[in-house]
């Protein structure tokens, strides 16, 4: 790796804990942003010469807070700026801050940092924005190609949601347990959304929105190294990696949908099952159970099953009643449909999901799984309205046409069936 | 004399590594690794997951499992290799071809083994 490349690495993690301590220093965003850029650019300058500290965050937060310092009095006095060489001489100074940057600080900034936006008024898409933009540091062209939409209109969007923070009034004293609970809980929610946005992209919108589901699993780490201990934060991580382990086997070539039992299992990220599985085994240590952790040990127990037919079915039922305890919802009582489907058969299942018929009547999924277990018990001429139905749902190009292989495949075998009939 | 060599470094920095960085450093790491295999020199070799997937078992009288790591340190040992050398200078030239094709910043500590068992493993 190259000396840039390894500099660029090195500013990228260490961006959250450098930027979430200058905006406690400078109680502003904009402010902590410009200094972060400016440490950043005298990095660039310095550190191919000088070779990299020992402690790069440490190193950007007080080339950071000294420039913007130096700036504002230049700018209150109009004095000159002081040396180059004196706002970035820091061999004593750093040895200094680093001891303190060890200390109970970092946490909290970058939880601040992180939980400023989530804030609640910002809709999920300006929160994902915004946390792309400010924690991850990722650039407004990249953020724009992830959501589809000019980069003129995702700098408004980030500018706006910017300005719904800055009028937020954000505690920055150290915060109590319970805050420090509650923000890492719609932390986490975030993180969870950010996959989301990437991980139900298909197609070409896939390409352009993978690298949401990798950032968002850089920040479930993130979260897990600061939060050691909180079995959800494993579960979290874990269900992340399991989910994404999968990615390549979950489109083929065309970019149709390859279903869970269709998938080449040769094809998932066995590096990524393995971390994703001893995560939610440590997580079931705790004995403290969370809904990231049952979605977790569900797509655990998909990862652990060599071949479709190994799945352990009635386990994973279990699991979707557990989270439908903690969880109670529409969408998991589908899910687990599915798993009562393969244990106790179609019939079964398609009692559970009918009194949902209501709550779902706009979602793609009820009325593709509906079609699907009508199709198994051979009743094609209702399978066939549910499909239709799917298919005027379905979110993405990928969606409508996995639905309408279905149909294809009912309509020529009902034209077989005519056939057969017509020559008997 | 057999040597541990194991690898330190910074697992935020690996970590923030896109894919086809951190393919490219591996690629250059097995062209060390074929050398010495070719050599007969090369025995496991081991990248270990990231350390928020580690337990630790803290000894005394009543073991205490712990979450992480054993130690809260800026580096972390995050995988090693058992090589074969004869002198310590050759162990130090065979970290310094593994130094060179993967220019991180952090460290190898170079070991000597006291034990070792090949093991029956066949991955």
């Amino acid at each position: 790796m190259t000396d840039i490349a390894w500099i660029d690495a090195a500013l990228t993690s260490a961006r959250p804990q450098a930027l979430g301590a200058l905006l406690r220093y400078f109680r502003d965003l904009d402010m902590a942003e410009e200094a972060f850029q400016e440490a950043c650019l005298r990095a660039l300058r310095h550190w191919p010469q000088n070779g990299p500290p020992r402690e790069p965050a440490a190193w950007l937060i007080l080339v950071g807070r000294n420039v913007t310092l130096d700036q504002v009095r230049r700018r209150s006095k109009q004095e000159t700026l002081p040396d180059e060489a004196v706002i970035s001489d820091l061999d004593d100074a750093e040895t200094e801050l680093a001891e303190r940057l060890d200390g109970a600080h970092y946490r909290d900034d970058i939880l601040r940092l992180l939980f400023i936006c989530c804030h609640p008024d910002l809709p999920a898409t300006q929160q994902i924005a915004l946390a792309l933009r400010i924690v991850s540091g990722l650039s407004v062209k990249q953020i724009a190609r992830a959501f589809l939409v000019s980069e003129t209109a995702m700098e408004q969007r980030i500018t706006r949601a910017k300005s719904r923070v800055a009028q937020a009034d954000v505690p920055f004293e150290t915060p109590g347990a319970v805050e420090r609970a509650e923000r890492l809980a719609a932390v986490a929610a975030m993180v969870y959304l950010i996959f989301n946005e990437g991980y139900s992209a298909s197609g070409a919108a896939e390409v352009a929105r993978a690298p949401l589901c990798d950032e968002a699993i850089r920040l479930a780490r993130l979260l897990l190294r600061l939060f050691q201990a909180e079995p959800e934060i494993m579960g979290l991580t874990a269900l992340l990696l399991l989910q994404h382990a999968r990615a390549a086997a979950r489109f083929d070539a065309d970019g149709n949908i390859v279903l869970l039992d269709d998938q080449d299992r040769g094809l998932w990220d066995h590096k990524m099952i393995a971390e994703g599985l001893a995560l939610i085994d440590k997580a079931m240590r705790h004995r403290h159970r969370g809904p990231y952790q049952v979605q977790a040990a569900i797509a655990a127990l998909h990862a652990r099953a060599a071949r479709p037919e190994d799945t352990d079915w009635a386990q994973i039922d279990l699991l979707y009643a557990a989270l439908e305890a903690l969880q109670p919802s529409p969408v998991v009582t589908l899910n687990r449909a599915v798993a009562v489907s393969k244990t106790r058969g179609a019939d079964a299942a398609l009692a559970m999901i009918e009194p949902l018929a209501a709550r779902l009547s706009g979602y793609f999924h009820f009325f593709g799984l509906k079609g699907a277990l009508l199709l198994q018990l051979g009743r094609a001429s209702e399978a066939r309205a549910a499909f239709d139905r799917a298919i005027a749902l379905a979110n993405t190009a990928a969606e409508a046409a996995h639905i309408r292989r279905h149909l294809d495949r009912l309509i020529k075998d009902s034209a077989a069936g005519d056939d057969a009939r017509a020559s008997s | 004399m057999l040597y541990a060599i194991l690898c330190y470094d910074s697992e935020d920095v690996v970590g923030s590594w896109t894919k086809e960085e951190d393919d490219a450093v591996m690629a250059k790491l097995a062209v060390v690794q074929q050398k010495l295999a070719d050599k007969g020199r090369l025995g496991p070799v081991a990248r270990l997951l990231p350390t928020t997937a580690a337990t630790t078992i803290r000894k005394g009288r009543e073991p205490l499992v712990i979450d992480g790591p054993f130690a809260e340190t800026k580096e972390q040992l995050l995988g090693f290799y058992v090589v074969d050398c004869s002198t310590l200078d050759e162990a130090l030239d065979t970290a310094r071809d593994l130094a060179r094709a993967s220019s991180s910043a952090g460290a190898f500590e170079i070991r000597p083994l006291s034990i070792f068992r090949p093991g029956s493993l066949t991955t």
